[in-house]
């Protein structure tokens, strides 16, 4: 049980926080969560805009089965269930069959698409949950390190898988980075995109594409029950702050990385409390700091530009 | 016998009674476009029960449904308020309340090591339909007959019966509007219905399905059979009267055939497993549904020309 009103909870914190009693691999992990916050809050941006937040939750539960059948593939094998590459490509496999199925129930049954989202998310997340109660019977070891997949974990966390994800984020930044231009302007303003022959239907395929890849390396460390918030909160809280487009992105991912960074700090400090949980609270903190004080739409700032007209007018 | 009357009989009862429920209201759901809206409750139910619990110490039915319909109170405050007072997109709104809520239920229940007594966050998300039992059953087949041996029943079947009670009364006084709402919500503002009146009935009894079906059968049971069964009966008919009974009875068939699959389909198989009802139960409603898509009589879309 953690005491959050305790001075020493604060102070080993903030000396997490600020890299000082962090071992290395605490370091390693919480730079790593960053890099997948980052890319998480650009990518949501885009998906946000372009209305694949809901798809993202679908998908994000949709990746269960995956990662039970990884699980049960790579034990077949001899190998140790919990291995990375055979979890995230299951996940993988699964996310993509979930967007896929999604598109097919919209296109071929009169059923509309928020009621396809929401049946395959149910369904492949009950196929998940049956799979996983047949992992924990099975006598072998590592079925614990599957819950760090549901609500994430970042406390038994190993360096490389650290690393690896850690790079796979940078991968997705870099790939934003090439294309931003053409993605702002999908994004922001799909009309004139079209008109000026830009590929729009291509890279809504990239929006979706980066926003699976999200999905896919955030299970660890977010959990795939509440990824999702990563890719709404930040661009939700970005937009108080400025109107610019491209500048939304950049806070975006800023307020990602911050949430993401935080809620591994708390979890080295406290490793009972599932990461993801912390890092979606701290988002939330962050997105009612944006609302109440961002500099282009918070409250505070309009009330007072307000105020200040009302002066003006006022004045003889 | 026994082991049927004590074990079995009770988790058909509660698994199938939340099917039923949930399926109900869902028909509507699905028609009015909110189907992730039975996601969203799901999850935000998770911290207003668990406060609940924690300040009143009982797990008594109208504690949990005074702690679930506080914490949809909130969420519609805050979604609201995100929405007109902030100016923020409607799904981001909704998307930001909802995950932060059930964040805020997870942190919960492992800071307060509740999740070591009477919840337990992988009954919150898979259910524990297993963990009805009726003692009293005892007795033999004359336990069916016994009002001295129904009292402890487990109390989700109270619950649960409450729950259908409510929102199939409700459904079935207020059909025609529900309808009119459903299918031509502009004919209906004109002939003096508010849509969002009757929307904020749906979400009400939504949510109140969810409530009374969430301890017993978790999360992901709950937003199954919101949506699977009225999805797979909207595929099989265009009248809306035999879509909520199909519904029905495709929610019944999933909760019995889910629950002797996860019961007895190891054991006829030869394997030494054990399956969680609350999975197959939405697995069944799932293939159900894909079924409907693949053969039903009204899978199409309606052609718009």
């Amino acid at each position: 049980m953690t005491n959050w009103l305790s001075a020493a909870f604060w102070t080993d914190l903030a000396a997490v926080l600020l890299l000082r009693d962090a071992g290395y691999n605490t370091m390693v992990v919480m730079l790593g969560a960053a890099a997948l916050g980052g890319a998480a809050g650009a990518v949501g941006v885009f998906a946000m805009l372009r209305r694949r937040a809901l798809v993202a939750d679908a998908v994000a539960h949709a990746t269960l089965p995956g990662v039970a059948l990884g699980f049960l593939c790579a034990v077949a094998l001899g190998l140790p269930g919990r291995s990375l590459p055979f979890l995230l490509g299951g996940a993988t496999l699964a996310a993509l069959a979930a967007a896929l199925g999604i598109l097919a129930i919209r296109n071929r049954t009169r059923l509309p698409e928020d009621t396809a989202i929401a049946s395959v998310l149910a369904s492949s997340f009950a196929l998940g949950v049956v799979l996983l109660s047949i992992i924990q019977t099975l006598r072998t070891g590592g079925q614990a390190g599957l819950d760090a997949y549901l609500l994430g974990a970042t406390a038994g966390m190993l360096r490389h898988e650290a690393i690896t994800l850690g790079v796979f984020s940078l991968v997705i930044a870099g790939m934003i980075a090439l294309l931003f231009k053409e993605l702002v302007l999908v994004a922001f303003d799909s009309e004139f995109a079209r008109a000026h022959g830009f590929a729009v239907r291509t890279l809504d395929l990239i929006i979706l594409g980066l926003v699976l890849a999200v999905v896919v390396i955030g299970l660890r460390i977010v959990g795939l029950v509440l990824i999702v918030a990563l890719l709404v909160i930040p661009p939700a809280a970005a937009r108080f702050w400025t109107h610019h487009a491209s500048v939304i992105v950049f806070i975006a991912a800023l307020l990602g990385a911050v949430s993401a960074y935080t809620g591994a700090a708390v979890s080295a400090v406290h490793p009972q409390t599932p990461t993801g949980a912390v890092i979606v609270l701290v988002a939330f903190a962050l997105l009612l700091i944006s609302v109440a004080f961002g500099s282009a739409r918070g409250l505070l700032p309009r009330a007072i530009g307000r105020a200040r007209l009302r002066a003006q007018g006022s004045a003889p | 016998m026994i082991g049927f009357l004590q074990i079995d009989l009770p988790a058909l009862l509660v698994g199938t009674l939340a099917a039923v429920t949930c399926a109900i209201v869902g028909n509507f759901l699905i028609l009015t476009r909110q189907a992730m809206l039975g996601d969203a409750v799901g999850h935000v139910v998770l911290p207003g029960v668990l406060l609940a619990f924690l300040i009143a110490g009982t797990t008594a039915t109208w504690v949990m449904l005074v702690g679930a319909a506080s914490a949809a109170l909130v969420t519609v405050i805050l979604v609201e308020f995100f929405r007109r007072v902030a100016g923020m997109d409607p799904s981001a709104a909704l998307g930001s309340v909802f995950t932060a809520m059930f964040a805020l239920g997870v942190v919960l229940l492992e800071q307060t090591g509740v999740s070591r007594t009477s919840f337990d966050v992988h009954h919150i998300l898979f259910g524990n339909i297993e963990g009805a039992i009726w003692p009293s059953a005892v007795a033999g087949p004359s336990a069916l007959l016994d009002p001295a041996a129904w009292s402890d029943l487990p109390p989700q079947i109270t619950r649960l019966a409450f729950g259908l009670l409510v929102v199939a009364g409700a459904i079935a006084l207020l059909f025609k509007e529900l309808r009119l709402v459903s299918f031509d919500p502009e004919f209906a503002r004109v002939s003096g219905l508010s849509p969002r009146w009757i929307g904020g009935l749906i979400t009400a009894l939504a949510a109140l399905a969810a409530v009374v079906s969430l301890e017993a059968v978790g999360v992901i049971l709950v937003v199954a059979m919101l949506v699977c069964p009225p999805a797979a009966a909207r595929m099989l008919t265009d009248d809306l009267h035999t879509q909520v009974m199909l519904s029905v009875i495709i929610a019944l068939a999933s909760g019995v055939l889910g629950y002797l699959i996860a019961a007895f389909g190891p054991a006829l198989l030869g394997f030494d497993l054990s399956l969680g009802a609350a999975g197959t139960i939405g697995l069944v409603a799932g293939l159900f549904q894909l079924a409907a898509m693949i053969v039903g009589p009204k899978r199409g879309r309606p052609r718009t020309a």
